[in-house]
């Protein structure tokens, strides 16, 4: 069996992981930057991608269980959910609807074509529900996943200062905000700033995939009907 | 171990089932995790046996990403043809839905 691919993400991951535990900068994002360099070595060595992805399929396999697992911190943090229960569910249902819609409208608006548009409309969800989704609706995975990411890094590397210039002082406010938007790499850049505002940019993150993987393939038929 | 894994990919399986079943436009392991939410909630798993194998696949969960953005290569057409509308609706989305959402929130509190 060819294990190549494996080797490679696994051996590449390690590295750059390294560095980003060592200096924990948002560019030094590790998988953004295995990406692009398992990228840039295919290219030169002239390796296609399907003979990368026939040990390296397995990683990605492995979202499946872990975005069941998600259940955990999502359980976990029940109490905040109950506490904020009108702020997190209106913060998630508006907030997941403007992620989408203003994606969609200035991405068809400066020209994106169709398969642009269902590719970036999930884009404000968490990476492995957002790959799912994208899926489900006619997009490109692996471009919404790209995508995705670099949401992510705006909000962990401006997320706070934005935050900040549009006066949004109240803590679970600036949580759901930047995990609702961010998912993932936004909780981690809040929750160094309160604690209360990463549990809920944890949860918003949770819940706006839920919400967005229910919502989105009916409001695209009804967009591209219109 | 294996307990914990077993509780996991039943939900997967379970969640794969409902959606293909019900012809659901909605990922099945999505489905799965909400089923498994439902579950810890109603009593009927407990969050122990589950707890280290979840965690553990959640906080690995980063490298799974990279054999699919990878793919991003056979798609470097697009990508350039597309340049404007990619850059200008990821800043202009981001910006306006961090700055409404967290006035939205701050609304409804």
């Amino acid at each position: 069996m060819n294990v190549f691919g494996i080797f490679l993400t696994i051996s590449i991951y390690f590295i750059f992981n390294k560095l980003y535990e060592i200096k924990k900068k948002f560019y030094l994002n590790p998988v953004m930057l295995s990406i692009t360099s398992i990228i840039v070595l295919l290219y030169f060595a002239e390796i296609e991608y399907q003979v990368y992805m026939e040990s390296a399929r397995i990683l990605s396999f492995l979202l499946g269980p872990a975005v069941v697992s998600l259940a955990i911190p999502l359980y976990k943090r029940r109490k905040v959910v109950l506490d904020y229960s009108k702020q997190i569910s209106g913060g998630v249902v508006l907030g997941g609807l403007i992620a989408i819609l203003s994606a969609f409208f200035v991405a068809y608006l400066l020209g994106g074509s169709r398969a642009l548009l269902l590719t970036i409309s999930p884009k404000s969800v968490t990476t492995p529900i957002a790959i799912g989704v994208s899926e489900r609706i006619g997009g490109i995975p692996s471009l919404t996943a790209i995508l995705v990411i670099i949401t992510g890094i705006m909000g962990n590397s401006v997320g706070v200062p934005i935050l900040d210039f549009f006066k949004i002082k109240d803590k679970v406010a600036r949580g759901l905000a930047m995990g609702v938007t961010s998912h993932g790499l936004g909780t981690a850049r809040i929750i160094q700033e309160d604690k209360l505002s990463g549990a809920v940019s944890g949860l918003g993150m949770a819940l706006n995939g839920v919400f967005t993987s229910f919502i989105l393939y009916y409001l695209i038929q009804i967009l591209m009907s219109i | 171990m294996y307990k914990g894994l077993a509780i996991i990919f039943s939900f997967y399986f379970i969640g794969e089932m409902a959606a293909e079943l019900g012809n659901l436009p909605i990922p099945g392991n999505v489905l799965g995790m909400i089923f498994l939410v439902i579950g810890l909630w109603g009593g009927a798993i407990d969050i122990k046996d589950v707890e280290k194998e979840a965690e553990f696949l959640v906080d690995n969960m980063s490298i799974m990403f990279i054999p699919p953005g990878v793919g991003v290569m056979l798609y470097f057409g697009l990508l350039r043809e597309e340049l404007l509308p990619i850059i200008g609706a990821l800043i202009l989305s981001f910006v306006i839905t961090i700055g409404f959402t967290g006035k939205i929130v701050e609304v409804l509190r």
